[in-house]
């Protein structure tokens, strides 16, 4: 036999190549919502006291000596915006950005941020991070859904979009050129591993729908007044998911990092809250009048110690905030009941006390923008979880 | 399921070649380990202290740049950051090469993979572009000299090198009570105590809680590090009394030797051993390892005071090891070293690539695989899980390299059809070995051969 009727008669092999995924694109239909939620993972523990300052609280300032630096932006007569999220004011101005104060996952005592974001991504206790995302289980409840509904972005691992629901995943700098042959002869030598299989079934995908939408959008403003986001950079992701959110895609989700500030605080912090802000502003204006139907929602695996370190830092704690944004959720307004930062209101008289589960105002934003019942949400999205009163942040 | 020469070259090692055999037995690979280290001296990684520039050198540099701005000096100052900056690169690039290259050319396979696995166990992350060219120093002074030696001796070189002092901040923590504590109104900071109980020594799970991990944090007092003084021990910065950790009463003396101590007795405890011997088991053997395996490796550690030699000698002795089912895939910069092996590639044609080639042929494939080099997200380091690595964009970028980058390391490529069997061995798929042969170019036939399960899987 020789070696184009070995080929063109695959069925020596198993597969026929009129049938060829990776000859044929993959059709990609639209999710069953019109809604959109974007997760960004804030990786390192996010000092929440320090980005959304409660300047009002009678024992902040004491416990803040050198953070509390006078150059918050007043938020109301009790909250201060850290300057570094200046660039989000006109946001909070127009209703599209606020905070939930004094939150926290469920995790208590371990401060380990690997555990952390293990059952933050994981959205339990009891299950591991490894068996899947809560986003992941959020999608399984609900039928119709295709691997286009969900994306996680970047090049890290986001386990909380990871389970059996179909998601992809893909960093935007990928490119995938390949000859029709060498696809033809990839799609046999990876045939018969279904992890190496689907990985590259999804790559091409991807990297077609990429090429084909590039030269559609030549000459198209929009993308031409987009400024190009520095490769692998935060905006970058988020450019690229909102250029997918425009589209069929649903769910979002990718990491910004650098939120472990044990140590000058002062120097850190602003340089991260700057890149949260661009990469929030960046799927604002790349969303156009999606962005009404869209919540972002900033999650970190834990907050910091209510006081400052020796090192003009802040370590491990419980306690924190949530940023979030978008038209369709209120923003203008820190929500959330606030504990108090006297010793005795401390969580083991170091932290923050969360007063309020993350993964309930998660939970409400799918019942309010996706149709998920009470039911499934507490059982399948997050067993266990009390949902509680709603949140003041929807519509 | 007993020894197999292609096993212990690609699950063991850095994969097979075509000039350099595979090991014959268990007792080969165990003899070579224990023996000198040859690549080392082949291709020489200097440590943290003949590295320059230095951390001394780049802060002074970094304050006179400072300080000109302004000034007459302005421009010959920023020049002098150029110039470090370059070396900087040359360093890094250097040392990266020859981490690779040791791999690509190993006749002891073991050694260069044990070393990745206990350099990302111990993980350090250098703190930006000033710091990122020290790591390799950190691995070649603190982890690869005791791969094959006590692991108590590896964790006292960890936690007494500058590097992992800089990353988990042992430099910013202080006794409170301690005469400066009490004088600075510093403290405790509390990162290297944790991710040495949790990370390091006992693992999650193993019995420790908030107390045991202050308690540890507060015995590491007095040991810190800064770049004009070196690594230092201040009595008057550690906490005074005895600790107690896990139910261990540790001296109340404020003497570094009570840290080595103290390090020494956590290091061969049991529940150190079993962290120590599961880690393993899952890097080099499966996600889900044998249990008798891994108690095997445990009773090895255990018996032998926590020598690594006959650690690593248990799991290769045991039968489980030997599993046909290749559990495990090629971790990116495993996988781009094995495949240069694959080929045949010489140390000198890896040594003299330029910034371009190193850029568009080794760092930026990896980062795009999802592994840049020497910089994991956090202290764990990187993932074990297949799933995580082959991903649509991890797979995209393996297969990418594997087309574009093998000419620039040889000649001329191998004829795709003997490149089967030099890379995968007897035992290639049929499919395998049709699509090489079916291929357009040689390039795209070698590159099918590195990017087939086969090849990836080990």
């Amino acid at each position: 036999m020789d070696r184009r009727g070995f080929l063109l008669g695959g069925a020596a092999l198993g597969c026929s190549l009129a049938a060829s995924p990776f000859m044929t694109p993959v059709a990609l239909a639209s999710g069953p919502w019109d809604n959109r939620l974007v997760i960004i993972v804030l990786r390192g523990a996010m000092d929440g006291l320090d980005a959304v300052r409660p300047l009002g609280d009678p024992d902040y300032a004491a416990l803040r000596p050198t953070l509390n630096d006078g150059k918050a932006l007043a938020l109301g007569d009790f909250w201060g915006l850290h300057p570094g999220l200046s660039d989000l004011m006109p946001l909070w101005q127009a209703g599209q950005m606020g905070v939930m104060h004094a939150v926290s996952t469920p995790y208590r005592d371990g401060r380990s941020h690997f555990d952390g974001q293990d059952i933050l991504e994981a959205g339990s206790l009891q299950i591991n991070g490894g068996a899947g995302g809560w986003l992941n289980r959020m999608m399984s409840v609900v039928p119709g859904m295709t691997a286009e509904t969900a994306y996680a972005l970047g090049q890290e691992n986001m386990a909380i979009l990871q389970g059996p629901a179909p998601h992809l995943r893909w960093a935007p700098e990928a490119k995938f050129d390949l000859s029709p042959q060498m696809r033809r002869l990839l799609e046999l030598t990876l045939h018969d591993d279904a992890m190496f299989r689907d990985a590259a079934l999804q790559a091409v995908s991807i990297a077609d729908s990429l090429a084909t939408e590039a030269m559609a959008a030549e000459g198209d403003d929009l993308d031409i007044m987009m400024a190009p986001a520095k490769p692998g950079s935060e905006a970058n992701l988020a450019q690229f998911a909102a250029a997918r959110l425009r589209e069929d895609t649903r769910i979002a989700s990718f990491s910004v990092n650098g939120w472990d500030t044990h140590q000058a605080q002062a120097n850190s912090l602003p340089k991260t809250l700057q890149r949260l802000s661009q990469t929030i502003l960046t799927l604002r204006d790349g969303l156009g009048p999606v962005w009404d139907k869209t919540a972002v929602l900033c999650m970190t695996e834990f907050g910091r110690t209510a006081r400052e370190n020796g090192t003009r830092g802040t370590d491990h704690g419980t306690g924190g905030a949530m940023i979030y944004a978008g038209g369709a959720l209120r923003g203008g307004q820190v929500v959330g009941r606030w504990p108090g930062l006297a010793e005795a209101d401390l969580f083991e008289r170091r932290d923050l006390m969360p007063t309020g589960d993350v993964r309930a105002a998660a939970g409400w934003v799918m019942q309010d923008l996706f149709g998920l019942t009470a039911t499934q949400v507490q059982q399948i999205v997050f067993p266990g979880l009390d949902l509680g009163n709603a949140p003041g942040f929807l519509l | 399921m007993t020894f197999d020469p292609i096993i212990a070259a690609t699950r063991f090692g850095t994969g097979l070649s075509p000039v350099i055999e595979p090991p014959w037995d268990a007792e080969s690979m165990l003899g070579k380990l224990g023996g000198p280290d040859q690549a080392a001296a082949l291709m020489p990684i200097a440590g943290f202290e003949a590295t320059t520039p230095t951390l001394a050198f780049i802060g002074a540099l970094n304050k006179a740049d400072r300080e000109a701005r302004g000034t007459d000096g302005e421009a010959a100052a920023k020049e002098a950051i150029r110039q470090k900056n370059r070396e900087l690169s040359d360093v890094s690039r250097h040392n990266t090469l020859s981490t690779l290259a040791r791999c690509v050319t190993a006749q002891d396979g073991l050694r260069e993979r044990l070393t990745l696995f206990w350099a990302d166990h111990f993980t350090v992350i250098g703190r930006g572009f000033n710091q990122r060219h020290l790591v390799t120093p950190y691995i070649a002074d603190a982890i690869r000299p005791h791969v094959a030696g006590r692991f108590a001796d590896m964790v006292k070189a960890v936690v007494m090198h500058p590097m992992m002092l800089l990353y988990l901040e042992q430099t910013r923590s202080l006794g409170p009570s301690s005469p400066q504590g009490l004088k600075s109104g510093r403290g405790l900071n509390e990162n290297l105590a944790r991710e040495l109980l949790e990370l390091h020594l006992i693992g999650v799970g193993g019995g420790y809680d908030q107390t045991d991990v202050t308690q540890m944090a507060e015995l590491l007092t007095g040991l810190s590090y800064n770049a004009v003084h070196g690594v230092t021990y201040r009595a008057q910065q550690a906490e005074p009394g005895a600790e107690v950790v896990m139910g261990r009463r540790y001296s109340a003396d404020s003497a570094l030797a009570t840290i080595t101590s103290a390090l020494e007795d956590i290091a061969i405890r049991p529940e150190t051993a079993a962290h120590i011997s599961r880690k393993l088991a899952v890097h080099f053997v499966s996600d889900t390892p044998d249990p008798d395996l891994i108690a095997s490796m445990s009773r090895a550690f255990v018996d032998s005071g926590g020598d690594l030699l006959a650690v690593t000698g248990a799991m290769l002795q045991h039968p489980a090891a030997w599993s046909p089912v290749r559990a495990k895939v090629r971790q990116p910069f495993t996988f781009i070293a094995a495949g240069l092996r694959a080929l045949g590639v010489r140390a000198d044609r890896i040594m003299p690539l330029g910034n371009g080639q190193f850029k568009r042929h080794l760092t930026d494939p990896l980062r795009l695989m999802g592994q840049p080099f020497e910089q994991p997200v956090g202290p764990d380091g990187w993932a074990e899980e297949p799933a995580a690595w082959i991903t649509p964009q991890g797979l995209a970028g393996r297969i990418s390299w594997a087309v574009a980058s093998p000419a620039e390391f040889v000649d001329t490529l191998p004829d795709p059809r003997k490149f089967v069997q030099t890379a995968v061995g007897p035992t290639a798929p049929p499919e395998l070995i049709f699509a090489a042969d079916a291929a357009e170019s040689l390039a795209d036939g070698v590159a099918l051969v590195l990017t087939s399960p086969a090849f990836q899987r080990i």
